[in-house]
């Protein structure tokens, strides 16, 4: 089948890449253009390991042709920190342990950051719901939720300190 | 998994849509959110040769309070759905629903129309739309039509729409007043396709009910409308013995496939108390 030439920005950077129809954009990201956050996890859009930022919509990046992504702005975990600093999100993963092996962190944390977008103040059941789509082996999501709500915070303009007993001596 | 070679197509404009269909017959698939179609594509379940991606069409889009109705383009999001405060105030049936299928990443792609067209008896919006009385409009070479939602389900992956349509348009008629609905859907986890699940549509006059509508989710070929067990609530005051009356009537026409969710006898106990919780919301929510 002949390739077409799609063309996007990923992470503030214009790029181009030459695609079959039927390649997925987490094979485009990974093995294209050396994004590797994005994860596969499971393959069947059940995980969200494979998240990215879209045209402002969270999607699962293997079930999404990149032929549908021309013209998009793309934001992945590689996009996060910027000039060395952490973002709040990375941050707030760090400070509140919100990952163990780290396999669902990029999904998480690049998931997590389109839900503040939209709701800048979320709840826990607000962060519960709409963090549903994103699966985790290790942590038990307790501390997801916590690292969540110290981003909030912190991107409010607010004081942040680590819940962590050991770490906020 | 990667899907079988295919062409891609991205027109934008309807009219363009409706000639790729005509020109490539059975050869074709319409790609609305992909999230129905692509994990079948990647399982080679489904082999096009070529995809006609629908995402450019603007005039798929939108929704609106028109003649009484709220018309919402087939392309509209589950999201744009959950977050529109016009479906919010006078159709909360479909947030409510629409919150219940799958997860956030796969709502904002997966469309109504999709959903809708995809004729899987598992999926949430064909039931409530036979609730709402919802109507559908289908574009195809020979003009527009309209048809109604008791009418389009016909089997597992088979609807009213002829080859060559595009679903444009989902019309529902907004409930008058008296009215109570609910969405009652009993699921593993999320991102779980429904155990079973009832959507109900009540309208009540002087305490008693003057009509509903039953759709089930899950327990058939198809969506299901539970004619009977909505008839059986009419002039009652749906109390206990009339709720458990319809349920037993939805029981009956259950003829739910064994999966992992459950064998038949189990599916179908659920559908009735699936019925029973979304009337007893449903008549909560009466004003
Ligand atoms: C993990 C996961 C969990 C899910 N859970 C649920 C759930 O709980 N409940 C639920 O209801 N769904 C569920 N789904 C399915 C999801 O909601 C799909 O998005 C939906 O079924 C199809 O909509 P789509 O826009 O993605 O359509 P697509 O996948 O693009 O298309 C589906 C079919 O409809 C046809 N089609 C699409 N649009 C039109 C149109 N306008 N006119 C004519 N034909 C059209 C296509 O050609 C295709 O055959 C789940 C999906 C996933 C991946
Ligand atoms: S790899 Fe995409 S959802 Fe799991
Ligand atoms: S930290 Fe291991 S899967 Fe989430």
């Amino acid at each position: 089948m002949a390739k077409t030439v799609v063309s996007f920005t990923l992470n503030g950077s214009p790029v181009d890449v030459l695609v079959e129809p039927r390649e997925l954009l987490i094979h485009t990201l990974r093995e294209k253009l050396a994004t590797t956050g994005p994860h596969i996890g499971c393959d069947t859009s059940h995980c969200g390991a494979c998240t990215v930022d879209l045209d402002g919509l969270s999607v699962k990046a293997c079930t999404v042709l990149t032929v549908q992504c021309d013209g998009a702005e793309m934001l992945t975990i590689e996009g996060f920190a910027k000039a060395g600093a952490l973002h709040p999100l990375q941050e707030g993963f760090s400070q509140e342990h919100g990952l163990q092996c780290g396999f669902c962190t990029p999904g998480m944390i690049t998931r997590a950051y389109r839900l503040l977008q939209e709701n800048p103040s979320p709840t826990e059941a607000d962060i519960r719901f709409w963090m549903a789509g994103n699966l985790c082996r290790c942590t038990g999501y307790q501390n997801i939720v916590k690292s969540i709500q110290y981003a909030a915070a912190k991107m409010r303009g607010e004081t942040v300190a680590t819940s962590h007993p050991v770490l906020a001596e | 998994m990667i899907p079988r070679p295919f062409e891609y197509h991205a027109p934008s404009a309807l009219p363009d849509v409706i000639a790729l269909l005509d020109k490539y017959g059975d050869e074709a698939k319409l790609l609305a959110g992909g999230h129905s179609l692509l994990p079948m594509m990647k399982l080679r379940f489904a082999g096009p040769a070529h995809v006609i991606d629908l995402r450019k069409v603007a005039s798929l889009k939108g929704i609106a309070l028109e003649g009484g109705e709220i018309r919402i383009g087939a392309m509209t999001t589950e999201n744009e759905l959950i977050f529109s405060a016009l479906v919010a105030e006078h159709v909360p049936l479909l947030v409510e629903a629409a919150r219940q299928i799958a997860d956030p990443q796969v709502r904002y792609k997966g469309t109504i129309g999709g959903d809708i067209s995809h004729g899987d008896p598992g999926n949430d919006h064909p039931a409530v739309m036979l609730a709402l009385d919802a109507a559908f409009v289908l574009a195809g070479a020979g003009g527009e039509r309209v048809v109604q939602a008791a009418d389009f389900f016909l089997g597992t992956f088979e609807t009213a729409m002829a080859p060559g349509e595009v679903m444009t348009q989902i019309r529902i008629p907004v409930p008058g007043p008296g009215t109570g609905a609910a969405y009652a859907k009993l699921k593993r986890k999320t991102g779980d396709y429904a155990t079973a699940a009832a959507a109900v549509v009540l309208r009540m006059k002087d305490g008693t009910c003057a009509a509903a509508r039953i759709g089930l989710t899950n327990v058939g070929p198809t969506a299901l409308n539970a004619h009977d067990a909505a008839q059986a609530l009419l002039g009652t005051a749906v109390d206990e013995a009339a709720i458990a009356q319809a349920a037993a009537k939805a029981m009956a026409i259950c003829e739910p496939a064994a999966d992992l969710r459950g064998d038949e006898e189990y599916k179908t106990a659920m559908a009735g108390q699936m019925v029973e919780r979304a009337l007893r919301l449903a008549l909560s929510r009466v004003k």
